[in-house]
């Protein structure tokens, strides 16, 4: 197996982790030219692991997260790197291997559940049917199993549940299900892109504990994409910062949260507003993230930084290890100027 | 701050929705009418200049009281009255919306979206002045002069934001409706465009009605809060006393369920229960299903909206009548 070294500055065997991407990069061609929305991304997710992924909206978390799937829409494509699951190379796979492996190795829980459930079929059928689908199991194990899921998932009254639709739910109940789906075939990572945006603050906290409850139980690996820092801190473990197609910074959740090293995360931090306390005016960035084909040369970041040299608009700076963390700033790195 | 003088009232305001199937399948089926009532009996005051913000779990009936005041819905019962604007009118209401995608029209140019609602109400008299006024409104939310050529898709979702709010003050309102503004943003974006809508509250002396599911922006930008819960106002107070010394049973239980940057590993009770059916709400107290101090009472009378401590209203047989 295939030992890669990864930025925060360990190596890890490629075959323990849930995930693996190494240098990934996804291109949009279009008429006017290639954009490419993801620029050499690097993570990786150990098994039992919540790593929450952030960033300014367009950054590429959704787009990084459908690479892993196999799930890009034409025209994207994988121009570079490789993408592990649970120690299996699955960006070279073909359409049929992926259709397999999708199932089994991954699941993905999206934003709007609705989505993702058929209204024609009850629950307990699409439950079922995707158990099936993936195991050697008899109808009647893949009942018991359905039912056992929707019970870890904490819907009550599973039995009853089973002969509903989803239309019969409420949304946090149909998240629910969805997440139930996800974990059907027992996969080793799921995709979790903004789940609890569209549920109510009780309710998402419900779900959070829920994601968290399975990761210790089952082992899973999640990556969790949201805009809620809040979120971020009470259920992952590591936490990834993406600006304009690239890893700023990553690392442990309280250590990014609190001692963030990139003027970015630093900016993303102190623009949320507090429970605890009130300001007249929110820290804010000031300016826009940088539309994909005019991306600033050197660091994207480099136009709107309040620490910015000539160093950042020549030369990209790599992410490396600082601490405990890793930030791609010339700052902790001889520099800016 | 002009204290103590209204720039809305609302008085005893309930809206229901008939949600029926159609009356043949009705027929048919042998299914009864169905009514949501969204909202019911609600009340409260804003004062010229301060913002007050509703805050509640997804169908509670937020939006539904921002779309009576803004007069997209009319009301089943009860009264909204306006107070008087700068030129002795009655003050005039604009709404901006959560998803700054779909409110702006697409095949329009920005300064389009922006004019027309000065050419609708004719508030300038010719082109030249209309497009000094559109260019102005540019400027205040922070866009250029020259964006008024693009189009909405050249502008990211916080810029479109900046627009919606750019042609909501084009009609020159006082009493700005803003129902979830920032919630499809993120907090970099949120951060800017809230500290946009503290600054026109300052310099045109703006008051809002701020709708939000987020706590803590909520809390940055309100002078009062309403907590909602199926329909009815629960509780009501000043931000800090409501943030402080909820008093209020699911109030409680909301601010305990915010993800909380600054406390991360809290003790979240999983089981809170879930929210009610509005089609079949419960008996006496809506809430008392996951209330964990519900009484006898609770099932059988709602709960009256009392005064309590400092400015605070509160519905809840524990509170008012232990
Ligand atoms: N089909 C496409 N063609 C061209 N560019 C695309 C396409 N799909 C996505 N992109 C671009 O890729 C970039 C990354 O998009 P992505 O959806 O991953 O953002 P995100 O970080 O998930 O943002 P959000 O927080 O708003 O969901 C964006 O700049 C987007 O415009
Ligand atoms: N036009 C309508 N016709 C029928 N029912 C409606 C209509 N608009 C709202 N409702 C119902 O009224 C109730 C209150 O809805 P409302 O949109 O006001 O909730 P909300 O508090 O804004 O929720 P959210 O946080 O999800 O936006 C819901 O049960 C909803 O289904
Ligand atoms: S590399 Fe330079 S521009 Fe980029 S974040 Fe660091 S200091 Fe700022
Ligand atoms: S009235 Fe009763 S059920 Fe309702 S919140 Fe108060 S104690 Fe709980
Ligand atoms: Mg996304
Ligand atoms: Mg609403």
């Amino acid at each position: 197996m295939m030992v890669l070294p990864i930025p925060d500055g360990n190596t890890q065997n490629t075959a323990t982790s849930a995930l693996d991407v190494h240098g990934l990069t996804v291109e949009f061609p279009t008429r006017r030219g290639v954009l490419t929305a993801i620029d050499d991304v690097s993570m990786q997710i150990a098994p039992g692991e919540i790593l929450g992924v952030v960033g300014e909206s367009g950054a590429g978390k959704s787009i990084t997260g459908l690479a892993v799937l196999g799930l890009l829409e034409h025209p994207g494509r994988i121009a570079g790197g490789a993408i592990h699951v649970g120690g299996r190379r699955v960006d070279t796979l073909s359409e049929a291997e992926l259709t397999k492996v999708r199932g089994r190795e991954m699941g993905a829980i999206f934003q709007d559940p609705l989505t993702a459930l058929n209204p024609l079929f009850s629950v307990g059928k699409q439950l079922v049917e995707t158990i099936r689908l993936h195991s050697d199991m008899n109808r009647a194990a893949a009942n018991a199993r359905a039912l056992e899921l929707l019970r870890n998932v904490g819907i009550p009254a599973p039995e009853e549940r089973l002969r509903q639709y989803p239309h019969q739910f409420s949304g946090g109940m149909r998240q629910r299900v969805v997440i139930a789906l996800a974990l059907a075939a027992g996969p080793r990572l799921i995709i979790a892109d903004e789940p609890t945006t569209a549920l109510d603050v009780s309710i998402q906290a419900q779900i959070t504990a829920l994601l968290r409850k399975l990761c210790d139980e089952t082992g899973v690996g999640i990556m969790l994409v949201t805009h809620d820092m809040g979120v971020i801190a009470e259920t992952a473990d590591r936490v990834c910062v993406m600006y304009s197609g690239r890893v700023v910074e990553s690392g442990p959740v309280a250590d990014v949260i609190h001692n963030p090293q990139h003027p970015y995360t630093r900016g993303l931090m102190s623009a949320i507003p507090s429970l605890h306390d009130r300001v007249e005016t929110l820290a804010q960035i000031d300016g826009s993230m940088p539309r994909l084909n005019a991306r600033p040369s050197g660091c994207a970041f480099h136009p709107r930084c309040p620490h910015a040299g000539p160093r950042c608009s020549a030369e990209t700076p790599p992410l490396v290890k600082v601490d405990t963390t890793s930030a791609a700033c010339w700052l902790q790195q001889g520099g800016t100027q | 701050m002009n204290t103590h003088i209204p720039a809305l009232t609302v008085s005893d305001v309930s809206k229901v929705f008939d949600v029926s199937a159609p009356w043949l399948n009705r027929l048919i089926e042998r299914r009864p009418k169905l009514f949501v009532k969204a909202v019911s009996e609600v009340s409260f005051t804003i004062e010229k200049g301060t913002c007050f913000s509703i805050v509640g779990e997804s169908g509670c009936g937020k939006s539904t009281v921002a779309r009576l005041v803004t007069g997209l819905y009319t009301t089943t019962s009860g009264d909204i009255s306006f107070g008087t604007g700068r030129t002795g009118r009655p003050i005039r209401v604009q709404m901006i919306f959560q998803d700054p995608h779909s409110s702006l029209n697409p095949r329009w140019r920005v300064g389009d979206i922006i004019a027309e609602p000065i050419r609708e109400m004719k508030l300038r008299d010719d082109v030249k002045q209309t497009d000094a006024r559109v260019r102005e409104l540019l400027e205040t939310v922070g866009l250029g002069a020259d964006d008024a050529l693009r189009y909405p898709h050249e502008f990211s979702g916080g810029q479109r934001q900046r627009i919606s709010i750019a042609r909501a003050l084009a009609s020159e309102p006082e009493l700005l409706v803003c129902d979830e503004p920032t919630s499809a943003l993120d907090v970099s974006v949120q951060a800017q465009i809230l500290n946009l809508m503290r600054h026109l509250q300052d310099e045109l002396g703006l008051t809002y009605l701020f709708i939000s599911h987020n706590l803590s922006v909520v809390r940055h930008m309100s002078d009062y809060i309403a907590v909602m819960y199926l329909g009815r106002i629960v509780e009501q107070a000043p931000v800090e006393h409501l943030f402080t010394a909820p008093r209020h049973p699911y109030s409680k239980l909301l601010l305990a369920t915010i993800p909380d940057i600054e406390n991360p590993r809290r003790r979240i009770d999983a089981q809170a229960g879930e929210p009610p059916s509005p089609l079949n709400p419960p008996s006496g107290c809506a809430f008392h299903p996951r209330c964990p101090i519900a009484m006898d009472k609770c099932r059988k009378a709602i709960p009256e909206l009392l005064a309590t401590e400092g400015q605070a209203r509160v519905a809840c047989h524990a509170v008012t009548d232990p």
